[in-house]
């Protein structure tokens, strides 16, 4: 058993490492956990679940697989079963992470003495046993373990709202993590979070930047001589473009795409921060404000903002194929464009190779013929915090991102 | 051999679920970090506080700042002051020890017996800031080049680490720490901090007070909601002011304290006004 939980967590995407997973274990071969469900979904979480993000995930697998036990005793034995043999039933492993796993193992087992921790859990499970009183009785290795002499505070008592006696596989149940969850939300805070890793932090120009700090260190170390040292400067050069789109199919998104706006112009994080709208697609006018159509040229953008510009479009990519495809297809009667939406689309993509797109909508909707084109043209990801994380990394990435094909 | 010393239990000013003192004990026992994320006001920096007190330990804080760097917290070399003093003082600098000083990091690893080490809001620093930190908390030691000396901890501090997850903290580094998310108190745990704060609150008082807050709480589209520390001064000013508890059911007094802008504020009378008819939160502002 066990290991198998190691691999469900994976699968509900839980990013654990054997690195955790090994940290975990040396947590139960020492004893700090008691043969309640309590325990392990508490110190199991801990260990193995790093970001309240995952929590909701690391509840779905605690649940699947702990569920039916409900508040009865973990049976220790299959735990001693496996941790004697705890490369058994790893059929899953690629070649490197089982090597990983032994050599982890390998050191581990150099550190501990490992026969007298398998006597010791031995004896505290004929305790466990004995005492015959499931949850309630801790183990422990003698007096030493951390959960040996819980109770009460002498000064009242000192237990907290989460009901301990209620069992864990229920609390999982209650999945009370669920909108910490990083693929369903994305608030101002976190997209902020999330734009922060768009930076790059090197000297611009040809002017350099005199470290004061290093001066006045290299001065006194030279006993007085002034020897002035110049470094990086160590500001965000980002310049970062937004094009949004505003069209009738992305209003049940209006508020996402605030969002994301709202954070991108709050932050005063990057060098330059320009943002235009458009309608649907792209020809040969963005605006600077769509209420009023205040319209800027697109060769200006080719004109004013080198290759060097960073830019996000938002949009659901999901149009009428005579909107990407034809001259003239433009939703907006009073508008006409001699070139195709997609041609502007390529020019942006080709002008400016640190691009991405983001799309509100579900992966699963992509299919469609003018999301499936565009993903072609702009590598595509969803306008969750993941996929912004994603996107972040094609736009910092040092080579050109592939797109699919 | 039990050493109950040794065991986390919460502090009388300190109200911990027990979850939490169960992962703090191991953290204790396995000597890993402690990463605890939350929401503002959930007792994160108070609780490294709350183990140093409990176990009898002294409590080292080291505060981050958008501007620290991993080594101000080994040492620092004053090289000012020694030219400083080479230059207008009559004195011997052949010494570097004396302007060398140890961070706080330094300080606990230095210290004679075990303390708590609190690195506090870690998420301010720079992103890379706890990767910089990895080698001398996994190895709890640092190189001194300037004296050629190596400064290993005596005693394992035990650290506390809080982010309010400004930034997030980069895998390897999370991958060797322990972490907990202290949720938002529920009412039940509430009633309790409220308590050891003010052990004389009147129940009904105490009862309408977080009957309302827990309702501001839910408005929606709050920019900061009120958070522990915010009710704790909200309580205060109504029993200052002698509030007495019917009255907190038809009005909400000292709403200033809990809500701190007029965003906030705005639109929170607004909504209220709109959703509970007749409760006359415009007459009072
Ligand atoms: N569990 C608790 N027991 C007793 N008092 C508490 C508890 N949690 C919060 N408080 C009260 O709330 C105040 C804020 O706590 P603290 O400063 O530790 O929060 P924090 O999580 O560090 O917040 P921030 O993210 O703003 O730094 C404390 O001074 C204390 O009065
Ligand atoms: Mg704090």
């Amino acid at each position: 058993m066990f290991t198998d939980f190691f691999f469900l967590l994976k699968k509900k995407g839980v990013p654990v490492t054997i690195t955790e997973w090994l940290s975990f274990i040396e947590a139960l071969y020492k004893g700090y956990f008691q043969s309640s469900l309590n325990h392990l979904y508490y110190i199991g979480r801990a260990f193995l679940v790093k970001s309240e993000a995952y929590y909701d995930m690391f509840d779905l697998a605690f649940q699947e697989y702990f569920g039916g036990i409900e508040t009865s005793p973990l049976e220790l034995e299959k735990v001693l079963e496996w941790l004697e043999n705890p490369l058994h039933k790893l059929p899953k492993l690629t070649p490197e992470e089982l090597a990983e796993f032994q050599k982890k193992l390998e050191e581990f087992r150099k550190q501990h003495d490992m026969e007298e921790l398998m006597r010791q859990f031995r004896e505290r499970l004929k305790e466990q046993k004995e005492r015959h009183n499931g949850g309630s009785k801790w183990i422990g290795t003698g007096g030493t373990s951390p959960f040996g002499a819980y109770g009460y505070h002498p000064g009242g008592i000192r237990v907290g709202g989460e009901s301990w006696m209620q069992s864990a596989a229920k609390v999982a149940g209650e999945r009370r993590f669920r909108n910490y969850r990083n693929d369903v939300i994305l608030d101002v805070r976190q997209t902020k979070m999330a734009l922060k890793r768009l930076r790059e932090l090197k000297r611009e120009g040809t002017q350099e930047e005199l470290d004061i700090d290093e001066t006045i260190d290299k001065t006194a170390k030279e006993g007085g001589e002034i020897e002035l040292v110049f470094t990086r400067s160590r500001e965000n050069t980002v310049r970062l473009i937004l094009l949004m789109d505003t069209g009738g199919s992305m209003l049940p998104y209006t508020e996402l795409c605030e969002r994301l706006f709202s954070a991108a112009s709050q932050m005063e994080h990057f060098k330059e921060f320009k943002y235009y709208f458009f309608h649907n697609c792209i020809y040969q006018d963005v605006y600077e404000d769509m209420a009023n159509y205040k319209r800027v040229p697109t060769e200006k953008l080719f004109s004013n903002f080198h290759k060097g510009y960073k830019v996000i479009i938002v949009g659901d990519a999901r149009m009428a194929y005579s909107e990407l495809f034809d001259v003239n297809g433009c939703i907006d009667y009073f508008y006409t464009n001699d070139k195709p939406g997609i041609e502007w689309l390529m020019r942006i993509r080709e002008h400016f190779p640190y691009s991405v797109w983001l799309n509100p909508t579900h992966k699963n909707f992509w299919g469609h013929y003018t999301v499936d084109t565009i993903s072609k043209i702009f590598p595509m990801f969803e306008l969750t915090v993941d996929g912004l994380k994603d996107a972040i990394k094609a736009l910092t990435s040092k080579q050109k991102y592939a797109v699919r094909q | 051999m039990t050493d109950t010393n040794k065991v986390y239990k919460g502090s009388d000013y300190y109200i911990a679920s027990k979850p939490l003192m169960e992962i703090v004990n191991v953290a204790i026992a396995l000597g890993k970090p402690l990463v605890i994320k939350g929401e503002p006001g959930t007792g994160k920096t108070l609780l490294a506080h709350s183990i140093a007190e409990a176990l009898n330990k002294k409590l080292i804080t080291w505060n981050i700042k958008s501007t620290t760097k991993a080594k101000d917290g080994l040492y620092v070399y004053d090289t000012v002051q020694r030219l400083n003093d080479a230059r207008f003082k009559d004195k011997d600098i052949s010494d570097i020890r004396q302007y060398i000083k140890l961070g706080k990091l330094g300080q606990a690893f230095k210290s004679e017996e075990q303390v708590v080490l609190l690195i506090d809001e870690i998420d301010k620093a720079d992103i890379e800031f706890p990767n910089d930190l990895l080698n001398e908390l996994d190895e709890m030691s640092f190189y001194i080049p300037e004296l050629d000396e190596e400064v290993v901890a005596k005693h394992r501090p035990i650290v506390v680490i809080t982010s309010n997850s400004e930034k997030e903290l980069p895998d390897a580094f999370l991958r060797r720490c322990i972490f907990y998310y202290i949720e938002f108190p529920d009412e039940e745990m509430m009633e309790k901090i409220v308590r050891v704060h003010y052990p004389d609150i009147e129940n009904k008082l105490l009862r309408e007070t977080l009957k309302r807050f827990y309702w501001i709480r839910e408005v929606d589209g709050l920019k900061k909601k009120p958070s522990t520390s915010e009710l704790l001064d909200w309580i205060k000013a109504l029993m200052i002011g002698g509030i007495n508890a019917d009255k907190i059911a038809s009005e909400i007094p000292f709403l200033g304290t809990l809500l701190k802008n007029e965003q906030d504020t705005a639109r929170f009378i607004r909504l209220s006004s709109t959703q509970q008819g007749g409760f006359g939160f415009k007459k009072r502002f």
